[in-house]
């Protein structure tokens, strides 16, 4: 068990060695059918560092986080262009597999989506989808921990995923999409479902697992973006309700020194 | 770059796309399946034309004395579909004539009226009616609707087979459906409408009647439309009750044999493939795949043209 | 206020409350009882059914039963051997054994000699009968006039839906007529049908609401299907004739696979009537397969998306588990409807008589319903009764599906 851990640990650490930044977008546009929701995106992801994406409703966060992995095309009729360069390699050159994508880049959803099966097979079923050949019972135990789950439910590993509390569904939402070991880990507004209690466990949380995932997450609350993230990244609409970047910074430089106007009426809480 | 996982295999070419054999197949699979039912209609319509046509080609039959000949008698070369059709249209219209107020009324008792737990215990039993085989409703005309019409109106003036009570039977039948989809219609009238009327000062039949029925009029045609398809096409209720032999008659208490009424005779017997018997029944199967299928056509539009207005 | 000022016309309205709320509660009468209707409706059919499938009914026979008492032990009462002994003694040498060619005696159960007995020997016959109304109602009526009437004559009180009558092949006479072989027909003729359309059904559901994009193709196929859906059962009946039962001949009757004799071969086949339902409840199974696959919330889907499973890899482990009661549910009403659908297997040629039970799907075949609608049409009062009671049995059969179906849904509702 230990030793699994450790020698997780051991291999990223080789990879951390190599590129600072993980996920680039370059000139990103991204469509539904004629209506352009993202224009124009410039940004580099920094590697196992929280990124906030932070910005009106309807600005488009949500899309642009999906482009990320791709789920954006489960939608009809959304397209993109420009890049999503992963460790450089395009995601939407035509050669690249969505399948692939999703695995090294996954994600969690706004409202806790657990498989109405037991704790367990959350877990296992994205495991033994990817070929996993290790001990199930030890991987489940890990990604449980790692998603500080495991104390409150290693004695009920069987009962259904649903019969969990909102946080502890999506805590094991979050394990679940650890167990396929991705790089990076999408998080979609992943406590606006929760109680404040429960919201303050995926924050902490959240805090743990930037030791070794890269999180981009989208939220609505700039406490909670000021909270957990290193980079913040404010987006707001054109006339044409088209989302675009307008200030990225470290978090602490855009909540106190913000740089735009724009920028500041939002933190200020002056629209929004 | 480096696999992280444990315990996963390595992937050889990193993002690049993969050709799964299992997955394709499996698409190829459901493809198919999925394409199917083309064919069945393809083949409706290949087998009902290429029968026909060898139909129309026998000497003595033509497309108009077919269409306009008030005799069918095939053993003197008669073919003349009109009393076949007037059949189905009574007993169509007589169908109609209880199903559609009643199914109607039913409609708007259920949708505007009834508490929920009324609602709970009606619907059930209304499935069950829609649920019970033709046959047992044919059984139903010639045993019970029949004696009872002759009862009624006289053993001289009802004969033992007869459109009437075919019809009214079908129209027992035809009922649950156009109170199921008519209800359908009425329930999806938006309630702001209901309140707007209310608020007017509208009493509850006012806004039944005068506010949610036409606001849902064309969901309640299409109600109607199907219900006339599944009339027209109805066939053990008539080849029960409503005679054997074709009979050009208006006069509903007198038997006659509708058009599904004569494919189910003609072909119950011995029938010899390339016979004209044979390839009559196929250019009746054809006029009545072409009469349901515009019918089905026309109600689905209206639905189509209901559903934007409310969405 | 400046500019025009708007003259405010006469305004006078009527009291007409009272009216208004007379008619309300007028309709409401009206409402309610087209409603009712069909409550009625259905409480007649059944009643009338009831009513006609038992009753007192006189037999008199041909033969004398009492003559045919063995060692004092009437008919009713022997055994097996007996009544061989008092077939072999009243019938012609060559008649009881062209009994025994057709079926060997030793196969035979003393149930179906005892039948044979009846049949050939004493020859009931019914001479009059009554329905359960009358019978219950007017009993002492219906005796005194039987003894006046037909002194000879046995009067009994008839349930004509009993353990015989499941158990007995049909026959032209209808005092030992069964549906047997009718039950059997049916159950064989649904498995085919089952095993055709649930597996199609399924997987173009499948295909229509998971994988088909909104291409035009796609949606020709949706809408074609939403028609066929409406085509008229005896349209599929045509088809069917022209199809399976000439085209495919060969298949359907058992030639290509050499089970059947050539010569005597015909595609009016177990095979062929099942195929043909299986066409016809096609549709209906897409329909309701693509209802349940669509209850599926997305957010199952986009979970196992997100963890990078292939599109099938998710639709087999999480789609298909949560959409499979409705699925069934809905095949299972489907089912229903094919079970007592009788036009399209008339046409194929199911009516003929048919003594002994299917043996296989390229057997010659009758079903339920067929030999409900032979009986309607038979103009004797006893086969009326014999039609009723089937009627019966098919009822009974799918009140048991549906409530099969039912307990489905219940125990597999919802749970998100």
């Amino acid at each position: 068990m230990t030793h699994t851990i450790e020698k997780i640990k051991t291999q990223r650490i080789k990879v951390s060695e190599k590129l600072v930044y993980v996920l680039e977008t370059k000139k990103l546009n991204i469509y539904y059918d004629d209506f352009r929701a993202i224009s124009e995106v410039n940004m580099k992801i920094e590697r196992n560092k929280v990124t906030a994406i932070i910005g009106p409703s309807g600005c488009g966060k949500s899309t642009l986080l999906r482009s990320f992995n791709r789920m954006n095309e489960l939608v009809q009729g959304s397209r993109i262009s420009g890049e999503v360069l992963f460790h450089g390699q395009n995601l939407y050159a035509p050669d690249v597999d969505p399948v692939e994508v999703r695995h090294r880049i996954g994600m969690v959803f706004q409202k806790p989506n657990p498989f109405p099966k037991s704790i367990y097979e959350n877990i296992a079923w994205g495991a033994r989808v990817h070929g996993f050949k290790g001990n199930m019972d030890e991987l489940v135990e890990y990604s449980l921990r790692q998603a500080a789950l495991w104390e409150e439910v290693k004695d009920i590993l069987d009962h259904s995923g649903l019969a969990l509390s909102g946080g502890q569904q999506q805590r094991l939402c979050i394990a679940r999409a650890l167990a396929v070991q991705p790089e990076v880990i999408l998080m979609d507004e992943p406590a606006s479902a929760l109680d404040p209690i429960s919201t303050l466990h995926i924050e902490d949380l959240i805090r743990e697992l930037s030791n070794h995932y890269t999180i981009l997450i989208v939220t609505h609350n700039m406490q909670q973006a000021a909270r957990v993230s290193d980079f913040t990244a404010f987006f707001n609409m054109n006339g044409d309700r088209s989302g675009y970047l307008v200030e990225y910074d470290n978090t602490n430089q855009l909540f106190t020194m913000p740089k735009n106007k724009l920028t500041e009426d939002y933190i200020t809480g002056r629209f929004g | 770059m480096e696999q992280i996982a444990l315990g996963y295999p390595k992937s050889r070419n990193g993002l690049k796309r993969r050709f799964r054999v299992g997955e394709n197949a499996i698409l190829a699979l459901l493809f198919i399946s999925g394409v199917f039912s083309i064919f069945t209609t393809i083949g409706i319509v290949y087998e009902l034309g290429k029968e026909a046509l060898l139909f129309f080609r026998t000497p003595n039959v033509d497309l108009w004395s077919f269409l306009s000949g008030t005799q069918w008698q095939p053993h003197i070369d008669k073919f003349g579909i009109l009393p076949l059709f007037t059949s189905t249209l009574i007993t169509s219209l007589f169908a109609m004539l209880i199903a559609a107020p009643l199914g109607m009324g039913a409609a708007i008792y259920l949708s505007e009226y009834a508490s929920e737990k009324v609602r709970g215990f009606l619907k059930p039993i209304l499935e069950i009616l829609a649920g019970i085989p033709t046959i047992v409703y044919g059984y139903f005309a010639l045993t019970f609707m029949t004696p009872l019409l002759r009862t009624i109106f006289g053993r001289d003036v009802v004969e033992i087979y007869n459109t009437a009570s075919a019809g009214l039977v079908m129209g027992i039948l035809i009922l649950p459906m156009i109170a199921s989809m008519a209800e359908d219609a009425l329930s999806a009238v938006p309630n702001a409408l209901r309140e707007a009327a209310y608020g007017l000062g509208g009493t509850k039949l006012e806004v039944a009647l005068k506010v949610v029925v036409p606001a849902a009029i064309s969901g309640i045609a299409a109600a109607f439309i199907v219900g006339i398809s599944r009339a027209i096409g109805e066939t053990m209720i008539v080849a029960v009750a409503a005679g054997a032999g074709p009979n050009f008659t208006f006069n509903p208490f007198k038997g006659a044999e509708t058009m599904t009424g004569h494919i189910v005779r003609i072909s119950g017997g011995d029938l010899s493939y390339d016979s004209i018997d044979y390839n009559s029944i196929f250019a009746i199967g054809l006029m009545l795949f072409f009469v349901t299928l515009t019918l089905n056509l026309i109600s689905q539009q209206v639905v189509r043209r209901f559903r934007e207005v409310y969405e | 206020m400046n500019g025009p000022s708007i003259q405010k016309p006469e305004i006078e309205f009527t009291d007409n409350i009272r009216d208004r709320n007379r008619y309300g509660r007028l309709w409401v009468y009206i409402f309610r009882f087209s409603t009712i209707i069909g409550i009625i409706a259905l409480a007649t059919l059944l009643f009338n059914i009831i009513n006609q499938s038992s009753g007192y009914v006189v037999y008199e026979a041909k033969g004398d039963p009492a003559a045919l008492t063995l060692d004092g032990v009437p008919i009713e009462e022997q055994t097996k051997d007996q009544l061989m002994r008092v077939l072999s003694s009243h019938l012609s040498k060559g008649a009881y054994s062209k009994l025994d060619r057709t079926k060997p005696f030793a196969e035979r159960s003393r149930n179906d000699v005892y039948d044979l007995v009846v049949e050939r020997i004493v020859k009931y016959e019914v001479v009059d009968s009554w329905l359960l109304w009358d019978s219950l109602t007017r009993k002492d009526e219906i005796t005194a006039a039987v003894e006046e009437e037909y002194p000879e004559a046995l009067l009994r009180f008839d349930v004509w839906i009993n353990s015989d009558f499941l158990r007995r092949p049909q026959s032209s006479n209808p005092v030992i007529a069964g549906v047997r072989t009718a039950v059997l027909g049916s159950l064989w003729t649904i498995g085919i049908t089952i095993l055709f359309a649930f597996p199609l059904g399924v997987m173009a559901a499948i295909y229509l609401t998971e994988y088909a994009g909104d291409s035009w193709a796609n949606r020709i196929i949706q809408t074609n299907i939403n028609n066929l859906a409406g085509v008229p059962s005896i349209i599929y009946g045509i088809l069917g004739l022209a199809i399976f039962v000439r085209a495919l001949e060969p298949l359907t009757s058992g030639t290509l696979f050499g089970v059947t004799d050539p010569t005597s071969a015909n595609g009016r086949t177990i095979l062929s009537a099942g195929l043909t339902l299986g066409l016809l409840v096609l549709p209906l199974i897409i329909i309701n397969a693509q209802e349940a696959i669509r209850a599926v919330p997305n957010s199952l889907r986009h979970a196992g998306y997100g963890l990078g499973a292939t599109k099938w890899q998710t639709v087999w482990s999480h789609v298909l588990p949560n959409a499979i009661p409705g699925i069934l549910t809905g095949t299972i009403l489907a089912i229903s409807r094919a079970i007592g659908e009788t036009a399209p297997l008339v046409v194929i040629g199911a009516s003929t008589v048919i003594y002994f039970d299917p043996e296989g799907p390229f057997s010659k075949f009758t079903t339920l319903p067929i030999q409900i609608y032979q009986w309607t049409s038979r103009p004797q009062d006893e086969f009326r009764f014999l039609a009723a009671a089937a009627i019966l049995v098919l009822l009974a059969l799918l009140l048991t599906l549906n409530a099969v179906a039912v307990l489905l849904r219940n125990r597999y509702s919802r749970r998100y």
